[in-house]
């Protein structure tokens, strides 16, 4: 029981693992890991199976949880303080909170497990490793939102994973930790599996109701359709990521209070960090937020740099996090706590990583060497952009596409200084004007990686090109021409 | 209702509006334009287009205990969001404040513009919208006026011949999705939608399916830019040379309100005009392109007299003393008038008079039932019946018809007086009937088989041709003005009937259609006490009919709903 | 044409059609998925039959098809490959990774663009395309051969040796 665990081990400062479990060989945790959401991930002698699960203590919490009031593990998940793990790092209880009081409409609950932030990639160990531990929070989740009905909207690229989650949907039905009257409770709860096509914007909560609801997944604006009032089919809706739900049944054994003892203040609890790029063992560490910094992640847990490389950028919660530069000065603190710290002294919490000016997001840090160009990474995520845009609003649609084709010219060496400076304004006019956040989760990467690389960037362009705007406007000349000879088919 | 106005500030100005209402409609009752896309107030809202986004402010929250301090007018402080919202589907609330203009509002309209232009062609030469084009508008407006694009645009489907009515260009598409929206929500004929994504995004028509709704046209009206055109009209003429006038549409009972464009006498576009209470914003393809027969080689252009068995062009004049001095050596008794439910009020009123002069017994007009389609065209396919039970006090419109038949074969009516209506093309009549007359006279705009046996026929002026006041299946009275002139020696049809009773000896006094509805006034009971002027651009209600229109019941209730504004 | 469904996969498609008891509108993926599983890619005839099934008209099918980039409106081949290109992977060398898939494979992608993203071998074996962030990126590169994942991708040719 972890629960034993934090008591022991935070009480006396210590943190280590539970000697009993054992962990497959090259895939062992940090010593400083603090492995809760992921026990069971790599764990020798672990398999998905509802009777592991059980043996190990599962549904004990939901035994638990259904003995209390709904209202009861909504105010112990608060206590926790619990923020969401899917990248906007809202607090769940609170979230949970928002369903009007006076609401007679059915409710529903739906976990993200659309992972699809580049960079992230936590719910996918989750979900092939340890599905019962999500369905346990979620059904704990519906019980406290009062929710009969509820789905997991997986990635389409998780086809395993909907089919493990799938079979632990049976397996918990047949157990009764699913259907009609769950344990004897009264409590009915359904729990669907509901496979994405492959598109970003379903990640965004109310694109994901949309793209549930058989249409296009074109985020809603809000307000009206805030989700928790106005969701799916326009009724109360919970969307919680998968590792935020897993959370809920660990905060319910030790309770709210012992719980946010973890981590720290205001970034409570443990959560997974995900390192890729330029380090030399990237990979999946649940830490207690706020314990581990920048540096301790990437030279202890990661194993430094590759051979003969110096840190040149880490983009810290997923690609659209902004991007902080090695040599960067950051102010964290206020008053008397005020400090000037390098990138390396970051803590990995919530607000620190606002106060540096990026964000915690979605936990997928990517550490870029001085092996890479900036123009090469920036295009390799306006790529990505680009093509994930759903096209519904107009500074999105267009300013997407227009960011990815200068950052094409500048990767091959057609674009001028003054590209430069359109890019930067393109991505400013994105920003904050957009229907969802994809707006900003697009234009951050240019506007952070522009205002920390500008002279870089600038390298890489011609500045004899500058005068080709006479040359490009021919083009254009040429293509209002064809449009003209098109019409004059018809006329 | 004053406890239901709110306090809102727009560029500085304090204004009250209702609670409830859109910051964008807000703006417009105060006389401030915000230049919007998508927003359309019958559809739902959106929010893609952005155009729309508006700098927003509310008064700080006081700290506890704290008064907030108010200024000399007794508002409170606003203190302004640094991101802009977008005013179409966002309601005001107390105190708040709206920016139309100012850095934050201006830099959202010039990003948006030139998103918006970065993949648009820039065809406008070429263009059926120029000079309506809501992209044009705000460009000039809100633009920066240079492109700094400099990569090749998007490529899509161009010329595509979406239904039997409509083109679409769909590089000229802005995506607001104003099309697919009405036809989802307007018309329950949900055919279109967008394929691909991004700025890929294209707009189409299933293939194999399309846009072949009897309101395809609507969507050609609500598109901002030039990506919908109607086959009926591109290219025939551009938009700023066309003169418009607001009449009412006449092909059925509801009366739509309608735009008329044209330019030189001639009729090139018809278009919906908002009546909410009447046809909304929308239009039947059906009825909007019914007008290309008033210039067609069809139409009479003269009077005619038949000697021998042979129509020859006659004067007026000669035409009048014609008919009137053959209609003197019938009895009263021995003829018979059938008018129309097309006419107008003051039509009628003459009809009546004539009636009057000569001592005719029987009057009636001819029923036009049709299908109803549950939108806005009713079961009744004349415009006027209700004008025509109230003006000439039919009880029962068509019931004498059937007499007026058996009297005519049985040789007890001789004579027969048609106005705008063709007997036989409506199968009441056959032309064995109208051959048993001793004498038939008709008017009527186009050539037609009943003119065809009649002794006299004058051309009489279309619903385009003449003012008037009409009564639709609502009940409710409604203005038609006259759009082009008539050809030739065309009159209008009260005219003609004036001179009818001019030569019968009759006195009229009537100098316009005007002064005919003075004397409706003074002697149609359901008229009493009103006055022309009382009846403005959008009609007003008179009569309780009992009778609604489908596709505002439902409009009014989605506005009930909150789901439009309306 | 219309489309042949056979009897199991219909009543496999009816069950899911349950889950969403609210709105059948709402199985349009599964459905869709479904089919793709079965006939390799979405034809017009499986738009209509869909849109059927489901009581929608048939362009609010299309829109869905067309939006998500999971569904294909052309076959594949046998054995379809999906390699991911953003960043970590990329970083780790997928465009590599896509090269010498392509050669093995006897792929030529000069043709690939928005509109036809996959390539065909000629034999009609093997097809590819590239996807975005298939969340795995701690073990870039990675790519899928029809379901089945593949990550730390080095050996190509044993990779594709295990779908011949």
């Amino acid at each position: 029981m972890w629960k034993d665990l934090l008591k022991n081990t935070f009480k006396a400062g210590k943190e280590s693992l539970m000697s009993n479990i054992q962990y497959l060989p090259g895939k062992e945790p940090h010593p400083r890991e603090t492995r809760i959401i992921f026990k069971n991930v790599d764990r020798v002698g672990w398999d998905q199976s509802i009777g592991c699960y059980i043996k190990d203590g599962g549904y004990e919490m939901l035994k638990k949880g259904l003995k209390m009031t709904p209202v009861e593990i909504r105010e112990e998940v608060k206590t926790a303080g619990l923020r969401g793990r899917g990248g906007a790092g809202f607090p769940a209880g609170v979230k949970w909170g928002f369903i009007p009081p006076t609401n007679e409409k059915p409710v529903y609950l739906i976990c993200n497990a659309d992972e699809s932030e580049p960079g992230t990639f936590k719910d996918r160990y989750i979900i092939h490793q340890d599905p019962h531990q999500l369905i346990e929070g979620m059904v704990l989740a519906c019980y406290s939102v009062g929710a009969h009905l509820a789905y997991i909207y997986i990635r389409e690229e998780f086809p395993e994973g909907a089919i493990i989650l799938e079979k632990a949907i049976e397996e918990a039905r047949a157990n009764h930790f699913l259907g009609k009257n769950i344990l004897g409770s009264g409590f009915d709860l359904e729990i669907y599996v509901h496979r994405g096509a492959g598109a970003y914007i379903c990640g965004e909560e109310t694109g994901l109701i949309e793209s549930l609801e058989g249409k296009r997944p074109y985020p809603r604006i809000k307000p009206p359709y805030f989700p928790a009032a106005m969701g799916l089919y326009l009724c109360p809706t919970i969307v919680n990521n998968v590792e935020t739900l897993c959370h809920v049944k660990h905060i319910l054994e030790v309770g709210g209070v012992e719980w946010a003892k973890t981590g720290k203040p205001n970034n409570t609890g443990t959560r997974i960090l995900c390192v890729s790029g330029d380090v030399k063992k990237p990979g999946y560490y649940e830490v207690q937020v706020g314990h581990v910094t920048m540096g301790e992640l990437i030279n202890d847990f990661c194993g430094g740099l590759k051979e003969g490389r110096s840190l040149k950028a880490v983009i810290p919660g997923g690609s659209s996090a902004k991007v902080l530069r090695a040599d960067e000065k950051f102010k964290l603190g206020k008053g008397e706590d005020a400090r000037e710290i390098s990138i390396w002294d970051i803590p990995m919490d919530f607000d620190s990583l606002a106060a540096c000016g990026s964000m915690a997001g979605s936990g997928g840090v990517i550490v870029i060497d001085d092996s890479r160009s900036i123009s090469w990474v920036l295009n390799n995520i306006n790529n990505f952009y680009a093509h994930e845009s759903c096209g519904q609003c107009t500074p999105c649609r267009e300013g997407s596409l227009w960011m990815k084709k200068i950052t094409d010219r500048l990767v091959a060496g057609q674009a001028s200084p003054d590209d430069i400076k359109t890019l930067e304004s393109v991505a400013y006019n994105i920003d904050g004007k957009t229907i969802c956040a994809f707006g900003e989760a697009c234009a951050w990467p240019t506007e952070s990686f522009i205002a920390k690389f500008r002279e870089e960037l600038i390298g890489d362009t011609k500045s004899e090109l500058s005068g080709d705007i006479v040359n490009q406007e021919s083009k254009l000349a040429a293509a209002g021409v064809e449009s003209l000879h098109s019409h004059s088919v018809v006329r | 209702m004053s406890q239901d106005l709110i306090d809102v500030q727009i560029d500085g100005k304090w204004h009250k509006f209702p609670k409830g209402t859109r910051m964008i409609e807000a703006c417009r009752l105060a006389g401030v334009e915000v230049p919007h896309y998508c927003y359309h107030p019958k559809l739902s809202s959106p929010g893609n287009c952005r155009m729309c986004l508006v700098q927003m402010g509310m008064p700080p929250r006081p700290n506890p205990g704290e008064t907030p301090v108010t200024d000399a007018d007794g508002h409170l402080p606003i203190s302004w969001m640094p991101r802009a919202v977008i005013a179409c589907a966002n309601t005001i609330s107390p105190n708040m404040g709206i920016r139309t203009t100012g850095e934050v509002t201006e830099s959202c309209r010039q990003g948006v513009m030139e998103f918006l232009l970065a993949n648009h062609p820039l065809d406008c030469p070429i263009c059926d919208q120029a000079g309506e084009c809501s992209l044009q508008e705000f460009s000039v407006e809100h633009g920066k006026g240079e492109s700094r694009f400099r990569d090749q645009k998007v490529k899509k489907p161009k010329n595509v011949q979406v239904g039997p009515r409509v083109r679409l260009d769909d590089e000229r598409c802005i995506m607001c999705s104003r099309c697919i929206r009405f036809m989802d929500e307007i018309v329950d004929d949900p055919v279109l939608g967008f394929t691909d994504r991004g700025s890929h995004t294209t707009l189409a028509v299933h293939p194999g399916r399309d846009l072949s709704n009897n309101y395809s046209i609507n969507t050609v009206d609500i598109c901002p830019v030039g990506a919908l055109t109607s086959n009926d009209f591109r290219f025939r003429m551009r938009a700023w040379f066309m003169k418009e006038t607001d009449t009412i549409d006449t092909n059925c009972g509801t009366g739509s309100n309608i735009t008329v464009s044209t330019r030189q006498g001639k009729i090139y576009r018809i278009t919906p005009r908002r009546n909410n209470e009447v046809n909304s914003d929308w239009l039947p393809d059906s009825h909007r392109l019914n007008f290309h027969w008033i210039h067609s080689d069809k139409r009479l252009t003269d009077p005619m007299i038949k000697d021998r068995g042979k129509h020859r062009i006659a004067s007026h004049q000669d035409a009048i003393i014609t008919a009137v001095d053959k209609l003197r050596k019938f009895k009263p008794e021995e003829i018979a008038i059938i008018a129309s439910g097309r006419m107008t009020n003051e039509e009628l009123m003459m009809v009546r008079l004539l009636k009057q002069q000569i001592g005719v017994k029987d009057v009636d007009i001819i029923p036009r039932l049709g299908k109803p389609d549950g939108y806005l065209i009713s079961a009744d396919l004349n415009p006027n019946t209700h004008g025509a039970k109230s003006v000439l006090g039919l009880k029962d419109p068509g019931a004498s018809l059937e007499n007026i038949k058996k009297d005519i074969r049985s040789r007890k009516i001789k004579a027969l007086i048609v106005f705008q209506e063709d007997l036989i093309t409506g199968g009441l009549f056959k032309t064995v009937d109208l051959e048993s007359l001793d004498f038939l006279v008709s008017t009527y705009p186009l050539a037609n088989p009943t003119a065809d046996l009649a002794n006299v026929i004058f051309p009489a002026a279309c619903w385009a041709e003449k003012n008037g006041t009409m009564i639709n299946v609502t009940g409710r009275l409604q203005r038609l003005h006259q759009v082009i002139e008539a050809p030739g020696q065309t009159l209008k049809p009260w005219e003609i009937i004036r001179d009818l009773i001019q030569a019968f000896g009759g006195k009229t006094g009537f100098y316009s259609s005007m002064d005919i509805f003075s004397q409706i006034t003074r002697e149609v009971p359901d008229f009493a006490g009103l006055k022309w002027s009382d009846v403005g651009p959008q009609g007003i209600p008179l009569l309780k009919t009992g009778i609604t229109i489908p596709l505002l019941e439902r409009e009014k209730q989605r506005i009930k709903e909150g789901k439009i504004v309306g | 044409m219309s489309l042949v469904v056979p009897t199991e996969l219909e009543k496999e498609i009816d069950e899911r059609i349950t889950h969403y008891p609210v709105s059948r509108r709402s199985a349009v993926l599964p459905v869709l998925h479904a089919l793709q599983h079965h006939f390799g890619y979405i034809t017009e005839e499986a738009v209509e039959w869909t849109a059927q099934k489901l009581e929608i008209e048939p362009i609010k099918v299309l829109e869905v098809v067309t939006f998500y980039p999971g569904f294909r409106q052309s076959a594949p081949g046998k054995y379809h490959i999906r390699v991911c290109r953003t960043l970590s992977c990329a970083m780790a060398g997928s465009y590599e990774l896509m090269e010498s898939l392509c050669q093995i494979t006897g792929i030529d992608r000069s043709g690939v663009d928005h509109h036809h993203p996959i390539a065909v071998s000629a034999d009609g074996k093997y097809s590819i395309e590239f996807a975005e962030c298939l969340a795995s990126c701690g073990t870039a590169p990675v790519c899928m051969v029809n379901d089945d994942f593949h990550e730390g991708v080095k050996d190509v040719e044993g990779l594709v040796k295990k779908y011949i």
